[in-house]
């Protein structure tokens, strides 16, 4: 932007904020600097038209709260103006350790959308006459990436409006389209999510953003739906919660190795052959398989059932790992 | 936003900023507001030649500037910023949200209060459609935090699940993190001279020494902002077929290639710490992920298989 433009910009701001008449473009024209042309010539008027309308849209842009009104009930062309209460950061004073919370807040955001939006916002409250300490800590600190799909998610909410998008879970073949009116986004154990009600499967749905496959499109109108005021962590974290570990293996473990084991142990009983480590479980395929992972270090010794998942894993991995060619004894 | 729309924003900023600030250097305001001292002068001129309709003497936004410090004496009505926009307030909402829920968190009261004020402020825009909620515990972390801001240097076993290992180590500690799902304490490390992030789920113990942490001048904070795995070339690049089954491997470790294969496998290659971590994995993973390569690998997996069923062969204990 020139800066003659910088500048009309500005004078074009004072000047909406300062009336309290709506100002038609030829009353704007003839006030503020930077508008001066012959109404009367059609391109050179027509070139001004195009220009106020950049100008309008570059303000609303910035989120400049343009009122559009007519002065009278005579008046045919639509007039401008800026209502000073919408268009001013109301009155904030915070304390120097809430002033330190947002501006670590604002360092939060590892992504660029984000955080030039948090820059750009702590900007407009040091202009507030906040003094924002830029070393202050808070001892722990989160370091937070989002998805694509989260601002346009976001957006969709506040607007509440459908969106599609292709969603593909490591289980499926191909991606496929869904359908949904989305209540919220939620970050649960570092991962976002959006919940909202499927209109595919006509029942609410969550979905993980980092599973969304390509944009997401809005579909029909704003404001089609109310979302339902409902805890939305509790849909996702439904699906992850741990279970009870009510059942107890012992298993066998070679001195000095399996430190992974032991790190769960209940009870470990030193013995000549190694170490009897007790473990409780919920489930015994899933015990089976994470004992696999520590091979000769452990042998499975009770319950049976779990003795035999492991030796049946143990075959399955020794059958498509074959010993190598040289290697074969003659 | 394109540059010529922040020197925009940044005007209308300007004079409030001023405004609150009478007679604030030329060098500081310019620091605070990330500009140079050179561009925030050419911004004073121009805002000289701004004002009300009229434009005469009295409507132009007046400043007086006394050597090197300057007060806004007209302002022309722009005397409040512009309010939050959406975005701005989504991002600093959201943030305090995930600052006030991240556990163990210092001043939490302080980030409450904050939050509320922001809230209120931001009128319309505020209360994104955001919920968050971040793992960890919380008198854990705390305790932690606790060590860095005492600056207590501190004896912690570690368990090392590259190697399959529990070491006892001193360490430095110089910040507490908790980046995705976890939490990490990062800090010099005196038995590897190196600076490490500690997965706090795997520091199994802890004690505060009575000596003050130290941790060296060459001691960086690592940049986490692509995650904290950061795979190097001498590391070993393992390529594994993949049935449907343990698909979710994709998601969990950063993977260098995925390639679809006919029928339901996937061909995944990721940058392994060491084999024996990688041994470990595959057999973990069972039936459902096959070595493709390297070679060493096939093997070592093949042989820790057979020789795990030999040790069912043997008559068990008694």
């Amino acid at each position: 932007m020139s800066r003659s433009r910088t500048e009309r910009l500005v004078n074009l701001v004072i000047c909406l904020l300062s009336t309290r008449r709506f100002l038609t473009a030829a009353q704007i024209a003839a006030t503020v600097p930077g508008y001066e042309h012959d109404p009367d010539d059609p391109r050179d008027h027509e070139a001004f038209q195009r220009k106020f309308e950049r100008d309008k849209a570059e303000l609303r842009d910035l989120g400049v709260p343009l009122e559009t009104g007519t002065a009278s009930v005579f008046d045919t062309e639509p007039g401008y103006r800026i209502a000073p209460g919408e268009y001013a950061l109301p009155d904030i004073h915070l304390e120097p350790d809430e002033a330190a919370a947002v501006g670590i807040a604002a360092r939060t955001w590892q992504h660029a959308g984000l955080a030039a939006a948090a820059s750009s916002a702590l900007a407009k409250l040091r202009a507030a006459g906040i003094d924002v300490d830029r070393q202050a800590t808070l001892g722990v600190e989160p370091v937070v990436r989002v998805d694509p799909a989260f601002e346009p998610l976001t957006g969709a909410v506040r607007d509440r409006q459908a969106v599609t998008f292709d969603y593909r879970t490591p289980s499926d073949d191909q991606p496929t389209t869904r359908r949904l009116q989305p209540w919220g986004v939620v970050c649960w154990r570092g991962r976002w999510y959006v919940v909202g009600h499927d209109l595919g499967r006509d029942a609410p749905r969550c979905f993980r953003l980092s599973r969304v496959v390509g944009d997401v499109r809005r579909v029909g109108a704003p404001a089609a739906y109310e979302p339902p005021d409902v805890d939305l962590i509790s849909y996702v974290a439904r699906w992850s919660g741990p279970r009870e570990r009510t059942c107890r293996a012992t298993v066998l473990v070679a001195e000095g190795r399996g430190a992974g084991i032991r790190r769960y142990a209940e009870q470990v009983v030193p013995g000549e052959d190694g170490d009897r480590v007790v473990l409780k479980y919920a489930d015994a395929e899933g015990l089976a398989a994470w004992l696999v992972g520590y091979g000769a270090d452990v042998v499975v010794l009770d319950p049976p059932e779990v003795r035999d998942f492991v030796v049946k894993r143990l075959h399955e991995i020794a059958a498509v790992h074959p010993v190598a060619q040289q290697e074969v004894r003659a | 936003m394109s540059g010529s729309a922040d020197r925009l924003s940044r005007l209308l900023n300007l004079v409030p900023y001023l405004l609150s600030r009478p007679g604030i250097a030329v060098a500081e305001a310019a620091g605070d507001l990330g500009v140079t001292e050179r561009q925030l002068r050419d911004d004073l001129e121009l805002l000289w030649v701004c004002g009300l309709p009229g434009y005469g003497p009295g409507d132009l936004i007046d400043m007086a500037l006394d050597g090197d410090r300057v007060t806004i004496t007209y302002d022309a009505g722009i005397d409040r910023p512009l309010r939050l926009t959406r975005d701005e307030a989504l991002a600093l909402v959201v943030a305090l949200r995930l600052l006030a829920e991240t556990p163990g968190v210092g001043h939490r009261d302080a980030i409450e209060r904050a939050l509320a004020k922001i809230e209120s402020a931001a009128g319309d825009e505020a209360g994104p459609p955001v919920t968050v909620r971040l793992p960890g515990d919380p008198d854990r972390l705390g305790a932690l935090r606790g060590a860095v801001e005492r600056r207590c240097a501190l004896r912690i076993t570690y368990y090392t699940a590259a190697r399959d290992v529990t070491t006892d180590r001193v360490v430095d500690p110089m910040r507490v993190l908790v980046v995705g799902d976890r939490a990490y304490l990062e800090a010099w490390c005196r038995r590897a001279e190196a600076v490490r992030l500690f997965r706090v789920d795997r520091i199994d113990a802890f004690a505060e020494l009575a000596e003050v942490a130290a941790p060296p001048s060459r001691a960086r904070p690592t940049d986490v902002r692509d995650g904290v795995f950061h795979a190097t070339p001498d590391q070993p690049l393992i390529t594994l077929r993949v049935s449907r089954g343990a698909r979710w491997i994709t998601e969990y470790y950063p993977c260098e290639e995925v390639r679809d294969e006919p029928g339901e496998h996937w061909l995944v290659s990721l940058r392994a710490s060491d084999l024996g971590w990688a041994r470990r994995l595959v057999l973990g993973l069972g039936p459902d992920v096959t070595v493709v390569g390297p070679p060493e690998l096939i093997e070592t997996v093949g042989a820790e298989a057979r020789t795990a069923l030999a040790g069912y062969e043997e008559p068990v204990g008694c």
